[in-house]
């Protein structure tokens, strides 16, 4: 979720770098400016004059896994004690798929994810179903087999170690993640 | 087969000893712990420090008796009276004791011993148990060790004294093997360690670069089977413990996980998970023969053998939910035992051959169980946020479980007595799970 934000998150701070206007020190923080309020970012330390700049990130590079994240959905999402896939799921699939059409040189591993409630080794195996199915429906898209690597890590990495629904639901999933090559 | 450099020789009553010291008193019963019925009136028994003789053996002696009490202590059937409290001292004790000291202390038994340095195998131990009222010996014994082995003297004078009372084997000359967990719940770092029972002579195997599950014994305590996440595909180990080599078990395709061994250490069974289906297979360390005894496309994990080796447990979904099967060793006749509300997994079967244990979730608590093999006399016995992963203790007295406290994330290894009394923590360095409990080290 992070990686997605981030580069509008910085892209803001730029902006608001670039067009705050200096503190006065005698002014103190009661003196400010709405405008300045609002742009509370980057309005600090910044003397008459000076230009901040910092580097943009680019937009990812396309068959990277950024690209896959960003701009595809590198996730889908189950039900408790499932390894059926859903509507929005299957769309996220259908775009993972034709995302793999356009760069053929790629392979992938989709990690099959439980959350906590069950036994260790049951959840092995249910994330490997989890990742089973995933595998299942992009090779009936029409992707080769043999790009697809399956693993699973059944409870042990949990995005959000909290104990509760909301946590359970976001590790309830299978993870397709591009295969760096050496 | 005996762990080298480590004997023992049965010590006679002390019958001329007697003869000098009077006739014994009148007979009573025997003098006996029964543990089949729930609370147990712990014993009063007396561990007297070992008597010495050489460089080091006075310390070593009391030591022992140390390391004995502890044992006994622990198995909540006996309380050790205070050494404080003795009025006769290890010297005294070589010869017999005088009875009517330990009665005025209300022990009714008492355990002396003399420990001899020097010589060539390094080490002498003797010990004899007392019944005080009776005012005659119960069991003795010698042993001739290499030093280094002292500890595990002492833990098998303790089984000898435990089982001398209870009818029942002893548990304390064992190891536990589990996993030990350090560093923030999404980035725990997981290392299989090692310990004898009583918390010493704890050692990591591994060191915590790859993820590392469900460590069990071999039956001959020689050898851990556990799962890691290492190289390519993630895969069953086996680590020689002497050695500490590591060989992997097969290259088979898919997820291999969840090790087991049968009772007499030639079959390891495993799960593997391939395009969505997970089996139960068994797997000849000998022959490298894998041969398939679960072939159903439900989830089916997590086997226990049967003592006599002739039956296996395991869970499976294929009725719609987690629940407990068994089957014939060869993967015939599976049938359901487990009809309860709720789901069920992680069974293991006791090697008294009694009981099978078991975790169930129900109403979003997790409880560990026990029923017999037929599926007859369900019992929880623990009920938290988190219970899972329970194994037997070698004498089939004891469940050791993990629980994990949601408030605070800590994880920990429990044991609970097999009649649901005297839960408590099992000590470990670094939060720990996944526990597993070796047979008594031949």
């Amino acid at each position: 979720m992070l990686r997605r934000i981030l580069p509008f998150v910085l892209l803001a701070f730029v902006l608001a770098a670039c067009s705050a206007t200096p503190d006065r020190a005698s002014s103190g923080a009661a003196g400010g400016t709405a405008a300045e309020a609002a742009d509370g970012i980057g309005a600090e330390g910044l003397a008459d004059g000076d230009i901040a700049q910092s580097e943009l990130e680019g937009a990812p590079m396309p068959g990277s896994q950024e690209d896959l994240e960003i701009n595809v959905g590198d996730r889908v999402f189950f039900a408790f004690d499932s390894a059926a896939l859903d509507e929005a799921a299957q769309e996220t699939l259908d775009r993972q798929a034709a995302w793999l059409m356009q760069f053929p040189d790629l392979t992938v591993t989709v990690e099959g994810h439980a959350d906590e409630r069950g036994t260790a080794e049951y959840n092995l195996a249910l994330g490997e179903r989890r990742a089973a199915a995933v595998k299942n429906y992009l090779v009936a898209k029409g992707i080769d087999p043999d790009r697809i690597l399956t693993i699973s890590y059944g409870e042990e990495r949990p995005v959000d170690p909290a104990h509760n629904e909301a946590a359970w639901a976001l590790n309830r999933r299978a993870v397709t993640v591009v295969n760096v090559v050496n | 087969m005996t762990e080298r450099g480590l004997t023992r020789r049965r010590l006679l009553m002390a019958g001329s000893a007697l003869a000098l010291g009077g006739v014994p008193f009148a007979a009573r019963g025997q003098l006996r712990v029964d543990i089949t019925r729930g609370q147990v009136e712990p014993l009063p028994i007396a561990v007297s420090p070992f008597a010495g003789d050489g460089a080091g053996a006075a310390e070593l002696g009391r030591r022992t008796a140390e390391v004995i009490a502890a044992d006994l202590d622990g198995s909540g059937l006996f309380r050790t009276i205070d050494p404080r409290a003795y009025i006769q001292g290890p010297e005294e004790l070589r010869d017999l004791p005088r009875f009517a000291d330990w009665r005025q202390i209300n022990a009714q038994a008492l355990v002396t011993g003399v420990v001899r340095t020097g010589g060539a195998e390094g080490l002498t131990v003797e010990f004899r148990l007392w019944d005080v009222f009776a005012g005659t010996q119960m069991t003795g014994f010698r042993y001739t060790l290499a030093r280094r082995l002292w500890r595990r003297v002492a833990h098998k004078i303790a089984d000898a004294v435990y089982e001398r009372m209870t009818g029942e084997k002893g548990y304390f000359d064992t190891r536990i093997v589990y996993v030990s967990q350090t560093g923030p719940a999404t980035d725990r770092v997981k290392r299989i360690a090692i310990m004898d029972q009583d918390g010493a002579n704890h050692r990591f195997l591994t060191r915590g670069r790859e993820l590392v599950l469900t460590p069990r014994f071999t039956p001959d305590a020689r050898r851990v089977a556990y799962l890691a996440y290492r190289g390519r595909t993630p895969g069953i180990f086996l680590r020689d413990l002497a050695s500490g080599r590591d060989r992997r078990i097969g290259s088979f395709a898919g997820m291999n996980f969840s090790p087991r061994f049968s009772p007499d250490g030639r079959v390891m069974l495993m799960t593997i998970a391939r395009e969505g289906n997970s089996d139960i297979f068994a797997f000849d360390l000998s022959s490298r023969r894998l041969v398939r005894l679960t072939d159903h496309p439900a989830i089916d994990t997590s086997p226990s053998f049967s003592p006599d080796g002739r039956e296996i447990v395991f869970n499976s979904d294929r009725g719609g939910s987690p629940q407990l099967y068994v089957m014939a060793r060869d993967g015939g006749n599976p049938r359901r035992i487990s009809f309860g509300a709720g789901r069920y997994g992680s069974p293991v079967w006791s090697p008294r051959g009694d009981f099978i244990a078991f975790t169930k979730i129900k109403g979003g608590y997790f409880h560990i169980g026990v029923m017999r093999p037929d599926g007859s006399d369900e019992r929880l016995i623990t009920r938290s946020f988190f219970d899972e992963a329970p194994v037997w203790s070698p004498n089939g007295r004891i469940i050791m479980f993990t629980r994990q406290d949601p408030a605070t994330d800590r994880t920990r290894l429990m044991r609970i007595d097999l009649t649901g009394y005297d839960l408590k923590e099992i000590p470990t360095p670094t939060d720990a799970s996944d526990g597993d409990w070796s047979n008594l080290i031949p």
